[in-house]
Protein backbone atom coordinates (compact mmCIF):
# COMPACT_ATOMS: atom_id res chain seq x y z
CA UNK A 1 0.00 0.00 0.00
CA UNK A 2 2.80 2.41 0.86
CA UNK A 3 4.64 1.49 -2.32
CA UNK A 4 1.99 1.84 -5.02
CA UNK A 5 2.65 0.91 -8.63
CA UNK A 6 2.00 4.52 -9.62
CA UNK A 7 1.91 7.89 -7.84
CA UNK A 8 0.12 10.73 -9.62
CA UNK A 9 0.86 14.32 -8.61
CA UNK A 10 -2.20 16.53 -9.09
CA UNK A 11 -5.92 15.70 -8.88
CA UNK A 12 -7.14 17.80 -11.79
CA UNK A 13 -9.16 16.20 -14.54
CA UNK A 14 -5.91 14.96 -16.12
CA UNK A 15 -4.58 13.32 -12.94
CA UNK A 16 -7.97 11.84 -12.05
CA UNK A 17 -8.58 10.46 -15.55
CA UNK A 18 -5.11 8.90 -15.52
CA UNK A 19 -5.74 7.39 -12.07
CA UNK A 20 -9.02 5.90 -13.27
CA UNK A 21 -7.45 4.36 -16.37
CA UNK A 22 -4.55 2.90 -14.40
CA UNK A 23 -6.86 1.44 -11.74
CA UNK A 24 -8.90 -0.21 -14.50
CA UNK A 25 -5.73 -2.17 -15.33
CA UNK A 26 -5.55 -3.43 -11.75
CA UNK A 27 -2.57 -1.26 -10.82
CA UNK A 28 -2.35 0.30 -7.36
CA UNK A 29 -2.45 4.09 -7.57
CA UNK A 30 -2.02 6.97 -5.11
CA UNK A 31 -2.90 10.56 -6.07
CA UNK A 32 -1.19 13.38 -4.16
CA UNK A 33 -3.00 16.72 -4.29
CA UNK A 34 -1.66 19.97 -2.83
CA UNK A 35 -5.02 21.62 -2.23
CA UNK A 36 -7.47 20.39 0.43
CA UNK A 37 -10.02 20.32 -2.42
CA UNK A 38 -10.03 17.78 -5.27
CA UNK A 39 -9.78 19.34 -8.73
CA UNK A 40 -9.67 22.95 -7.52
CA UNK A 41 -7.32 24.09 -10.32
CA UNK A 42 -8.23 24.83 -13.92
CA UNK A 43 -10.26 21.64 -14.06
CA UNK A 44 -13.15 23.03 -12.01
CA UNK A 45 -12.85 26.55 -13.37
CA UNK A 46 -12.95 26.13 -17.13
CA UNK A 47 -15.52 26.90 -19.80
CA UNK A 48 -16.42 23.29 -20.60
CA UNK A 49 -15.63 23.43 -24.31
CA UNK A 50 -15.25 19.99 -25.92
CA UNK A 51 -14.12 20.98 -29.37
CA UNK A 52 -11.97 19.82 -32.24
CA UNK A 53 -12.28 22.94 -34.40
CA UNK A 54 -9.51 25.46 -33.99
CA UNK A 55 -7.08 22.92 -32.53
CA UNK A 56 -3.39 22.80 -33.39
CA UNK A 57 -2.61 20.10 -36.02
CA UNK A 58 -0.70 18.05 -33.44
CA UNK A 59 -3.55 18.12 -30.95
CA UNK A 60 -6.46 17.65 -33.34
CA UNK A 61 -6.16 13.83 -33.60
CA UNK A 62 -6.49 13.62 -29.80
CA UNK A 63 -9.65 15.73 -29.80
CA UNK A 64 -11.14 13.78 -32.73
CA UNK A 65 -10.44 10.48 -31.02
CA UNK A 66 -11.92 11.61 -27.70
CA UNK A 67 -15.08 12.94 -29.35
CA UNK A 68 -15.59 9.87 -31.49
CA UNK A 69 -14.74 7.22 -28.93
CA UNK A 70 -14.79 8.49 -25.37
CA UNK A 71 -17.05 11.48 -24.66
CA UNK A 72 -20.32 9.90 -25.90
CA UNK A 73 -20.13 7.03 -23.39
CA UNK A 74 -18.36 8.83 -20.56
CA UNK A 75 -21.36 9.45 -18.29
CA UNK A 76 -22.30 5.77 -18.43
CA UNK A 77 -18.76 4.58 -18.00
CA UNK A 78 -18.11 6.75 -14.93
CA UNK A 79 -21.58 6.47 -13.43
CA UNK A 80 -22.08 10.26 -13.20
CA UNK A 81 -23.80 12.54 -15.72
CA UNK A 82 -21.04 14.80 -17.05
CA UNK A 83 -23.62 16.74 -19.14
CA UNK A 84 -21.92 16.07 -22.45
CA UNK A 85 -23.82 17.86 -25.23
CA UNK A 86 -22.71 17.39 -28.84
CA UNK A 87 -24.59 20.07 -30.76
CA UNK A 88 -21.76 21.76 -32.62
CA UNK A 89 -19.46 24.75 -32.37
CA UNK A 90 -20.08 28.13 -34.00
CA UNK A 91 -17.09 30.44 -34.22
CA UNK A 92 -18.38 33.85 -35.19
CA UNK A 93 -17.00 36.70 -37.24
CA UNK A 94 -18.14 40.27 -37.86
CA UNK A 95 -15.53 41.63 -40.26
CA UNK A 96 -13.55 40.49 -43.28
CA UNK A 97 -10.49 40.08 -41.04
CA UNK A 98 -12.50 37.84 -38.72
CA UNK A 99 -13.72 35.71 -41.61
CA UNK A 100 -10.14 35.37 -42.88
CA UNK A 101 -9.08 34.02 -39.49
CA UNK A 102 -11.97 31.54 -39.54
CA UNK A 103 -11.16 30.43 -43.09
CA UNK A 104 -7.60 29.74 -41.99
CA UNK A 105 -8.84 27.50 -39.19
CA UNK A 106 -11.20 25.67 -41.52
CA UNK A 107 -8.39 25.11 -44.02
CA UNK A 108 -6.03 23.75 -41.38
CA UNK A 109 -8.59 21.50 -39.66
CA UNK A 110 -10.27 20.10 -42.79
CA UNK A 111 -6.82 19.12 -44.12
CA UNK A 112 -6.93 16.57 -41.27
CA UNK A 113 -10.41 15.38 -42.25
CA UNK A 114 -12.39 17.26 -39.64
CA UNK A 115 -15.95 17.91 -40.80
CA UNK A 116 -15.98 21.69 -40.55
CA UNK A 117 -16.94 24.50 -42.93
CA UNK A 118 -17.63 28.21 -43.35
CA UNK A 119 -21.28 29.24 -43.21
CA UNK A 120 -22.94 32.58 -43.94
CA UNK A 121 -25.02 34.72 -41.60
CA UNK A 122 -28.28 33.16 -42.77
CA UNK A 123 -27.20 29.61 -42.04
CA UNK A 124 -25.67 30.67 -38.73
CA UNK A 125 -29.00 32.29 -37.77
CA UNK A 126 -30.79 29.05 -38.58
CA UNK A 127 -28.48 27.21 -36.19
CA UNK A 128 -28.69 29.91 -33.53
CA UNK A 129 -31.54 32.43 -33.92
CA UNK A 130 -30.23 34.80 -31.25
CA UNK A 131 -27.22 36.04 -33.21
CA UNK A 132 -26.73 39.78 -33.72
CA UNK A 133 -27.21 41.03 -37.26
CA UNK A 134 -23.64 42.29 -37.14
CA UNK A 135 -22.42 38.71 -37.56
CA UNK A 136 -21.18 38.17 -41.12
CA UNK A 137 -20.41 34.48 -41.00
CA UNK A 138 -19.02 31.65 -38.92
CA UNK A 139 -17.09 28.44 -38.95
CA UNK A 140 -19.27 25.46 -38.11
CA UNK A 141 -18.25 22.08 -36.74
CA UNK A 142 -21.31 19.93 -36.04
CA UNK A 143 -19.50 17.31 -33.93
CA UNK A 144 -18.10 19.72 -31.34
CA UNK A 145 -19.85 20.42 -28.07
CA UNK A 146 -19.48 21.01 -24.35
CA UNK A 147 -19.64 19.23 -20.99
CA UNK A 148 -19.62 20.14 -17.31
CA UNK A 149 -16.00 20.30 -16.13
CA UNK A 150 -16.74 20.19 -12.40
CA UNK A 151 -18.81 17.04 -12.85
CA UNK A 152 -16.29 15.40 -15.20
CA UNK A 153 -13.41 16.05 -12.78
CA UNK A 154 -15.35 14.67 -9.82
CA UNK A 155 -16.80 11.81 -11.89
CA UNK A 156 -13.28 10.54 -12.61
CA UNK A 157 -12.42 11.02 -8.93
CA UNK A 158 -15.46 9.04 -7.78
CA UNK A 159 -14.90 6.25 -10.30
CA UNK A 160 -11.17 6.04 -9.48
CA UNK A 161 -11.94 5.90 -5.78
CA UNK A 162 -14.43 3.09 -6.34
CA UNK A 163 -11.65 1.15 -8.07
CA UNK A 164 -9.47 1.58 -4.99
CA UNK A 165 -7.34 4.60 -5.89
CA UNK A 166 -6.00 6.32 -2.78
CA UNK A 167 -6.34 10.12 -2.84
CA UNK A 168 -4.41 12.21 -0.33
CA UNK A 169 -5.26 15.92 -0.29
CA UNK A 170 -3.20 18.68 1.31
CA UNK A 171 0.15 17.23 0.17
CA UNK A 172 2.56 19.74 -1.33
CA UNK A 173 5.00 17.89 -3.60
CA UNK A 174 8.32 19.71 -3.84
CA UNK A 175 10.86 17.45 -5.54
CA UNK A 176 11.33 14.12 -7.27
CA UNK A 177 14.30 11.89 -6.55
CA UNK A 178 16.24 9.41 -8.63
CA UNK A 179 17.33 6.05 -7.26
CA UNK A 180 19.76 4.00 -9.33
CA UNK A 181 18.95 5.84 -12.54
CA UNK A 182 15.19 5.76 -12.11
CA UNK A 183 12.82 8.43 -10.78
CA UNK A 184 11.35 6.59 -7.81
CA UNK A 185 10.60 9.00 -4.98
CA UNK A 186 8.33 11.95 -4.33
CA UNK A 187 9.31 14.37 -1.56
CA UNK A 188 6.80 16.72 0.05
CA UNK A 189 7.10 20.06 1.84
CA UNK A 190 6.59 18.41 5.25
CA UNK A 191 9.52 16.04 4.64
CA UNK A 192 7.53 12.91 3.80
CA UNK A 193 8.97 10.66 1.08
CA UNK A 194 6.71 8.46 -1.06
CA UNK A 195 8.06 5.59 -3.20
CA UNK A 196 6.45 4.28 -6.37
CA UNK A 197 7.23 2.16 -9.41
CA UNK A 198 6.22 5.01 -11.75
CA UNK A 199 5.51 8.70 -11.11
CA UNK A 200 3.09 10.81 -13.16
CA UNK A 201 3.39 14.59 -12.91
CA UNK A 202 0.04 16.23 -13.76
CA UNK A 203 0.24 19.35 -11.61
CA UNK A 204 -0.62 22.01 -14.20
CA UNK A 205 1.72 25.00 -14.24
CA UNK A 206 3.33 23.85 -11.01
CA UNK A 207 4.64 20.79 -12.82
CA UNK A 208 7.41 23.10 -14.04
CA UNK A 209 8.88 23.55 -10.58
CA UNK A 210 8.49 19.88 -9.64
CA UNK A 211 10.14 18.73 -12.90
CA UNK A 212 13.00 21.19 -12.51
CA UNK A 213 14.16 19.07 -9.56
CA UNK A 214 15.15 16.39 -12.07
CA UNK A 215 16.54 18.70 -14.72
CA UNK A 216 13.49 19.09 -16.96
CA UNK A 217 12.31 22.57 -17.90
CA UNK A 218 9.10 23.13 -19.84
CA UNK A 219 8.71 26.71 -21.09
CA UNK A 220 5.26 27.64 -19.88
CA UNK A 221 3.77 30.67 -18.24
CA UNK A 222 0.66 31.21 -16.17
CA UNK A 223 -2.39 33.09 -17.42
CA UNK A 224 -5.33 33.99 -15.21
CA UNK A 225 -8.56 33.60 -17.20
CA UNK A 226 -11.99 34.70 -15.98
CA UNK A 227 -15.48 33.26 -16.31
CA UNK A 228 -19.05 34.28 -15.49
CA UNK A 229 -22.25 32.33 -14.98
CA UNK A 230 -25.77 33.68 -15.32
CA UNK A 231 -29.04 32.84 -13.66
CA UNK A 232 -31.06 29.98 -15.10
CA UNK A 233 -32.79 30.74 -18.41
CA UNK A 234 -35.18 28.70 -20.57
CA UNK A 235 -33.36 26.55 -23.17
CA UNK A 236 -32.15 28.95 -25.91
CA UNK A 237 -29.23 27.34 -27.67
CA UNK A 238 -27.22 24.16 -27.44
CA UNK A 239 -24.06 25.01 -29.40
CA UNK A 240 -20.64 25.87 -28.04
CA UNK A 241 -19.89 29.44 -29.12
CA UNK A 242 -16.71 31.30 -29.81
CA UNK A 243 -15.44 34.20 -31.89
CA UNK A 244 -12.64 34.74 -34.37
CA UNK A 245 -11.11 37.27 -31.96
CA UNK A 246 -11.46 34.87 -29.00
CA UNK A 247 -12.88 37.77 -26.96
CA UNK A 248 -15.48 35.46 -25.42
CA UNK A 249 -16.71 31.88 -25.61
CA UNK A 250 -19.37 29.88 -23.82
CA UNK A 251 -22.54 27.82 -23.81
CA UNK A 252 -25.83 27.30 -22.04
CA UNK A 253 -25.51 24.50 -19.50
CA UNK A 254 -27.97 21.69 -18.94
CA UNK A 255 -29.14 23.55 -15.84
CA UNK A 256 -30.11 26.57 -17.96
CA UNK A 257 -27.43 28.99 -16.83
CA UNK A 258 -25.02 30.42 -19.40
CA UNK A 259 -21.32 29.90 -18.72
CA UNK A 260 -19.05 32.35 -20.52
CA UNK A 261 -15.35 33.02 -20.45
CA UNK A 262 -13.60 36.05 -21.82
CA UNK A 263 -10.27 37.76 -22.21
CA UNK A 264 -9.63 41.41 -21.32
CA UNK A 265 -6.03 41.52 -22.50
CA UNK A 266 -4.13 41.75 -19.20
CA UNK A 267 -4.17 38.03 -18.34
CA UNK A 268 -0.37 37.58 -18.19
CA UNK A 269 -0.08 40.36 -15.60
CA UNK A 270 -2.22 38.82 -12.84
CA UNK A 271 -0.66 38.49 -9.39
CA UNK A 272 0.95 35.08 -8.96
CA UNK A 273 -0.88 32.78 -6.59
CA UNK A 274 -4.00 34.94 -6.44
CA UNK A 275 -7.04 33.37 -8.11
CA UNK A 276 -9.30 36.40 -7.99
CA UNK A 277 -11.29 38.02 -10.73
CA UNK A 278 -10.16 41.45 -11.85
CA UNK A 279 -12.20 44.64 -11.77
CA UNK A 280 -12.34 44.75 -15.58
CA UNK A 281 -12.89 41.14 -16.65
CA UNK A 282 -16.64 40.75 -16.16
CA UNK A 283 -17.45 44.04 -17.87
CA UNK A 284 -15.26 43.26 -20.82
CA UNK A 285 -16.79 39.79 -21.24
CA UNK A 286 -20.33 41.22 -20.99
CA UNK A 287 -19.63 43.78 -23.70
CA UNK A 288 -18.27 41.07 -25.98
CA UNK A 289 -21.29 38.80 -25.39
CA UNK A 290 -23.87 41.54 -25.91
CA UNK A 291 -22.12 42.49 -29.15
CA UNK A 292 -22.95 39.05 -30.54
CA UNK A 293 -26.06 38.14 -28.51
CA UNK A 294 -28.03 41.28 -27.67
CA UNK A 295 -30.91 39.09 -26.45
CA UNK A 296 -28.87 38.07 -23.42
CA UNK A 297 -28.29 41.57 -22.04
CA UNK A 298 -30.92 41.37 -19.31
CA UNK A 299 -29.77 38.02 -17.95
CA UNK A 300 -28.35 38.35 -14.47
CA UNK A 301 -24.85 37.25 -13.59
CA UNK A 302 -24.82 35.28 -10.34
CA UNK A 303 -21.12 34.47 -9.96
CA UNK A 304 -17.74 35.14 -11.48
CA UNK A 305 -14.45 33.31 -10.97
CA UNK A 306 -10.92 33.01 -12.27
CA UNK A 307 -8.59 30.11 -12.98
CA UNK A 308 -4.94 29.67 -13.97
CA UNK A 309 -3.94 28.02 -17.14
CA UNK A 310 -0.55 26.56 -17.98
CA UNK A 311 0.30 28.21 -21.29
CA UNK A 312 3.11 26.47 -23.17
CA UNK A 313 5.50 28.30 -25.51
CA UNK A 314 3.94 26.53 -28.51
CA UNK A 315 0.46 26.15 -26.95
CA UNK A 316 0.39 22.36 -27.05
CA UNK A 317 0.98 20.01 -24.11
CA UNK A 318 3.80 17.78 -22.95
CA UNK A 319 2.67 14.13 -22.83
CA UNK A 320 5.55 11.66 -22.56
CA UNK A 321 7.74 9.32 -20.59
CA UNK A 322 10.43 11.92 -19.97
CA UNK A 323 12.86 9.83 -17.90
CA UNK A 324 12.91 6.25 -16.62
CA UNK A 325 10.14 6.09 -14.03
CA UNK A 326 8.67 9.48 -14.94
CA UNK A 327 5.55 10.25 -17.00
CA UNK A 328 4.61 13.89 -17.67
CA UNK A 329 1.22 15.40 -18.58
CA UNK A 330 1.06 19.18 -18.39
CA UNK A 331 1.15 22.47 -20.34
CA UNK A 332 -2.38 22.01 -21.71
CA UNK A 333 -2.43 25.71 -22.59
CA UNK A 334 -6.10 26.39 -21.88
CA UNK A 335 -7.63 23.55 -23.88
CA UNK A 336 -6.95 20.42 -21.86
CA UNK A 337 -10.49 19.72 -20.71
CA UNK A 338 -11.86 18.65 -24.09
CA UNK A 339 -9.07 16.12 -24.59
CA UNK A 340 -8.87 14.96 -20.95
CA UNK A 341 -10.55 11.56 -21.49
CA UNK A 342 -8.02 10.56 -24.16
CA UNK A 343 -5.08 12.12 -22.32
CA UNK A 344 -6.05 10.00 -19.30
CA UNK A 345 -5.87 6.91 -21.51
CA UNK A 346 -2.54 7.93 -23.09
CA UNK A 347 -0.86 8.82 -19.79
CA UNK A 348 -2.05 5.52 -18.28
CA UNK A 349 -0.61 3.65 -21.27
CA UNK A 350 2.69 5.52 -20.96
CA UNK A 351 2.86 4.94 -17.20
CA UNK A 352 2.02 1.25 -17.60
CA UNK A 353 4.72 0.86 -20.27
CA UNK A 354 2.25 0.00 -23.03
CA UNK A 355 2.03 1.01 -26.67
CA UNK A 356 -0.04 4.22 -26.88
CA UNK A 357 -3.39 4.29 -28.73
CA UNK A 358 -2.33 7.47 -30.56
CA UNK A 359 1.03 8.83 -31.59
CA UNK A 360 2.33 11.19 -28.90
CA UNK A 361 5.74 11.93 -30.39
CA UNK A 362 4.79 15.59 -31.00
CA UNK A 363 4.45 16.17 -27.26
CA UNK A 364 8.00 15.58 -26.01
CA UNK A 365 9.65 18.28 -23.90
CA UNK A 366 12.86 18.16 -25.94
CA UNK A 367 11.06 19.89 -28.83
CA UNK A 368 11.98 23.29 -27.40
CA UNK A 369 15.19 24.55 -28.98
CA UNK A 370 17.02 27.81 -28.37
CA UNK A 371 16.74 30.44 -31.10
CA UNK A 372 20.42 30.40 -31.91
CA UNK B 1 -3.31 16.28 5.07
CA UNK B 2 -6.35 14.06 4.52
CA UNK B 3 -6.16 10.49 3.33
CA UNK B 4 -9.40 10.12 1.40
CA UNK B 5 -9.26 6.38 1.84
CA UNK B 6 -10.65 6.99 5.30
CA UNK B 7 -13.86 4.97 5.22
CA UNK B 8 -17.02 6.31 6.78
CA UNK B 9 -18.94 3.07 6.39
CA UNK B 10 -21.82 2.21 4.11
CA UNK B 11 -24.41 4.80 3.12
CA UNK B 12 -27.65 4.06 4.92
CA UNK B 13 -30.87 5.92 4.08
CA UNK B 14 -32.32 8.16 6.79
CA UNK B 15 -35.93 9.13 7.45
CA UNK B 16 -35.33 12.83 6.68
CA UNK B 17 -33.38 12.28 3.44
CA UNK B 18 -36.16 13.96 1.43
CA UNK B 19 -35.75 17.24 3.31
CA UNK B 20 -34.90 20.07 0.90
CA UNK B 21 -31.74 21.80 2.10
CA UNK B 22 -30.95 24.09 -0.87
CA UNK B 23 -34.22 25.65 -1.97
CA UNK B 24 -32.93 27.45 -5.06
CA UNK B 25 -31.64 24.26 -6.64
CA UNK B 26 -33.89 21.82 -4.75
CA UNK B 27 -31.15 19.64 -3.32
CA UNK B 28 -32.12 17.24 -0.53
CA UNK B 29 -30.33 16.17 2.60
CA UNK B 30 -30.12 12.63 1.20
CA UNK B 31 -28.31 13.81 -1.93
CA UNK B 32 -25.77 15.70 0.17
CA UNK B 33 -25.24 12.72 2.49
CA UNK B 34 -24.78 10.47 -0.54
CA UNK B 35 -22.15 12.85 -2.00
CA UNK B 36 -20.14 12.66 1.23
CA UNK B 37 -20.16 8.85 0.99
CA UNK B 38 -18.98 9.22 -2.62
CA UNK B 39 -15.89 11.04 -1.34
CA UNK B 40 -16.86 14.74 -1.30
CA UNK B 41 -15.30 15.87 1.96
CA UNK B 42 -15.90 19.63 1.88
CA UNK B 43 -18.51 22.17 0.90
CA UNK B 44 -16.73 23.12 -2.31
CA UNK B 45 -16.69 19.57 -3.70
CA UNK B 46 -20.29 18.93 -2.65
CA UNK B 47 -21.59 22.02 -4.34
CA UNK B 48 -19.63 21.43 -7.52
CA UNK B 49 -21.18 17.98 -7.69
CA UNK B 50 -24.75 18.87 -6.68
CA UNK B 51 -25.15 22.64 -7.30
CA UNK B 52 -26.38 23.32 -3.75
CA UNK B 53 -25.62 26.97 -3.00
CA UNK B 54 -25.07 27.72 -6.70
CA UNK B 55 -28.55 29.13 -7.40
CA UNK B 56 -29.92 32.65 -7.25
CA UNK B 57 -29.20 33.20 -3.55
CA UNK B 58 -25.67 31.74 -3.90
CA UNK B 59 -25.95 29.76 -0.68
CA UNK B 60 -26.88 32.65 1.61
CA UNK B 61 -29.82 30.63 2.90
CA UNK B 62 -28.48 27.07 2.95
CA UNK B 63 -24.71 27.48 3.37
CA UNK B 64 -24.67 26.69 7.09
CA UNK B 65 -27.13 23.83 6.75
CA UNK B 66 -25.10 22.17 3.97
CA UNK B 67 -22.01 22.49 6.11
CA UNK B 68 -23.66 20.87 9.11
CA UNK B 69 -24.91 17.93 7.01
CA UNK B 70 -21.40 17.31 5.63
CA UNK B 71 -19.77 17.71 9.04
CA UNK B 72 -22.32 15.36 10.59
CA UNK B 73 -21.47 12.59 8.13
CA UNK B 74 -17.70 12.78 8.48
CA UNK B 75 -17.89 13.26 12.25
CA UNK B 76 -16.46 16.77 12.46
CA UNK B 77 -17.87 19.90 14.04
CA UNK B 78 -19.23 22.29 11.41
CA UNK B 79 -16.70 24.93 12.50
CA UNK B 80 -13.89 22.63 11.33
CA UNK B 81 -15.07 22.96 7.70
CA UNK B 82 -14.16 25.89 5.47
CA UNK B 83 -17.04 28.09 4.35
CA UNK B 84 -18.01 28.17 0.70
CA UNK B 85 -16.17 30.82 -1.29
CA UNK B 86 -18.23 33.98 -1.75
CA UNK B 87 -17.85 35.46 -5.22
CA UNK B 88 -18.70 38.68 -6.99
CA UNK B 89 -21.22 40.10 -7.78
CA UNK B 90 -22.74 40.78 -4.35
CA UNK B 91 -26.19 40.28 -5.81
CA UNK B 92 -27.32 39.05 -9.23
CA UNK B 93 -26.66 41.84 -11.74
CA UNK B 94 -27.78 42.15 -15.34
CA UNK B 95 -25.15 41.89 -18.06
CA UNK B 96 -25.97 45.25 -19.60
CA UNK B 97 -25.17 46.97 -16.31
CA UNK B 98 -21.68 45.45 -16.25
CA UNK B 99 -21.31 46.26 -19.94
CA UNK B 100 -21.98 49.96 -19.38
CA UNK B 101 -18.68 50.56 -17.65
CA UNK B 102 -17.21 52.05 -20.81
CA UNK B 103 -19.24 54.41 -23.00
CA UNK B 104 -18.21 56.08 -26.22
CA UNK B 105 -18.26 59.82 -25.70
C1 LIG C 1 -10.94 29.97 -17.28
C2 LIG C 1 -10.52 28.75 -18.02
C3 LIG C 1 -11.28 28.31 -19.11
C4 LIG C 1 -10.94 27.16 -19.81
N1 LIG C 1 -11.76 26.71 -20.81
C5 LIG C 1 -11.52 25.52 -21.41
C6 LIG C 1 -12.41 24.99 -22.36
O1 LIG C 1 -13.45 25.58 -22.66
N2 LIG C 1 -12.09 23.80 -22.96
C7 LIG C 1 -10.96 23.11 -22.64
O2 LIG C 1 -10.71 22.06 -23.22
N3 LIG C 1 -10.12 23.57 -21.69
C8 LIG C 1 -10.37 24.76 -21.06
N4 LIG C 1 -9.50 25.24 -20.10
C9 LIG C 1 -8.29 24.47 -19.79
C10 LIG C 1 -8.54 23.29 -18.85
O3 LIG C 1 -9.25 23.72 -17.71
C11 LIG C 1 -7.20 22.69 -18.44
O4 LIG C 1 -6.40 22.45 -19.57
C12 LIG C 1 -7.39 21.38 -17.69
O5 LIG C 1 -8.30 21.51 -16.64
C13 LIG C 1 -6.04 20.93 -17.19
O6 LIG C 1 -6.21 19.95 -16.22
P1 LIG C 1 -5.01 19.57 -15.28
O7 LIG C 1 -5.47 18.41 -14.48
O8 LIG C 1 -3.77 19.45 -16.08
O9 LIG C 1 -4.76 20.88 -14.41
P2 LIG C 1 -5.39 21.40 -13.03
O10 LIG C 1 -6.85 21.23 -12.97
O11 LIG C 1 -4.86 22.77 -12.80
O12 LIG C 1 -4.80 20.39 -11.97
C14 LIG C 1 -3.51 20.42 -11.47
C15 LIG C 1 -3.58 19.99 -10.02
O13 LIG C 1 -2.28 19.83 -9.51
C16 LIG C 1 -2.28 20.29 -8.18
N5 LIG C 1 -0.90 20.66 -7.79
C17 LIG C 1 -0.20 21.76 -8.18
N6 LIG C 1 1.00 21.77 -7.59
C18 LIG C 1 1.07 20.67 -6.81
C19 LIG C 1 2.07 20.15 -5.92
N7 LIG C 1 3.22 20.80 -5.73
N8 LIG C 1 1.80 19.00 -5.26
C20 LIG C 1 0.61 18.35 -5.44
N9 LIG C 1 -0.36 18.80 -6.25
C21 LIG C 1 -0.14 19.95 -6.94
C22 LIG C 1 -3.19 21.51 -8.23
O14 LIG C 1 -3.63 21.89 -6.94
C23 LIG C 1 -4.28 21.03 -9.15
O15 LIG C 1 -5.34 20.41 -8.45
C24 LIG C 1 -9.78 26.43 -19.42
C25 LIG C 1 -9.01 26.86 -18.34
C26 LIG C 1 -9.36 28.00 -17.63
C27 LIG C 1 -8.53 28.43 -16.46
Amino acid sequence: MNNPDVIIIGSGVIGNATAYNLAKRGLSVTVLEKSPIIGDGGSSRNGGGVRQSGRHPAELPLAMYAIKNLWPGLSDELGTDVEYCQKGNLRLGKTKEHLDILKGLVKSNTAQNLDMRMIDYKEAREICPYLSEEVKGASWCATDGHANPMLATLAYYKAARRLGVRFITGVDVVTLRKIRGRIAQVCTADGTVYNAGQIVVAAGYESRKILSSVGIDIPMSQLLMECIVTEEAPPMFEQMLGTAMADFYGHQSKHGSFVFGGAHGFEPFATAGDVQTSSIGTSSTCRAIIGYFPALQHLKIVRTWAGWLDDCADHIPVIENALPGLTVGCAFSGHGFGISPVVGVLLAELAAGEQTTLDVSAFKHDRFKAKI
Amino acid sequence: MTDRQYIIGEFSPASDDDLIICRCEEITKGEIRRAVFDGMFNICEVRRLLRCGMGLCQGLTCGRLVKSVIAGEIGLSATALEDATARAPMRPTEMFIFAKEVTDE
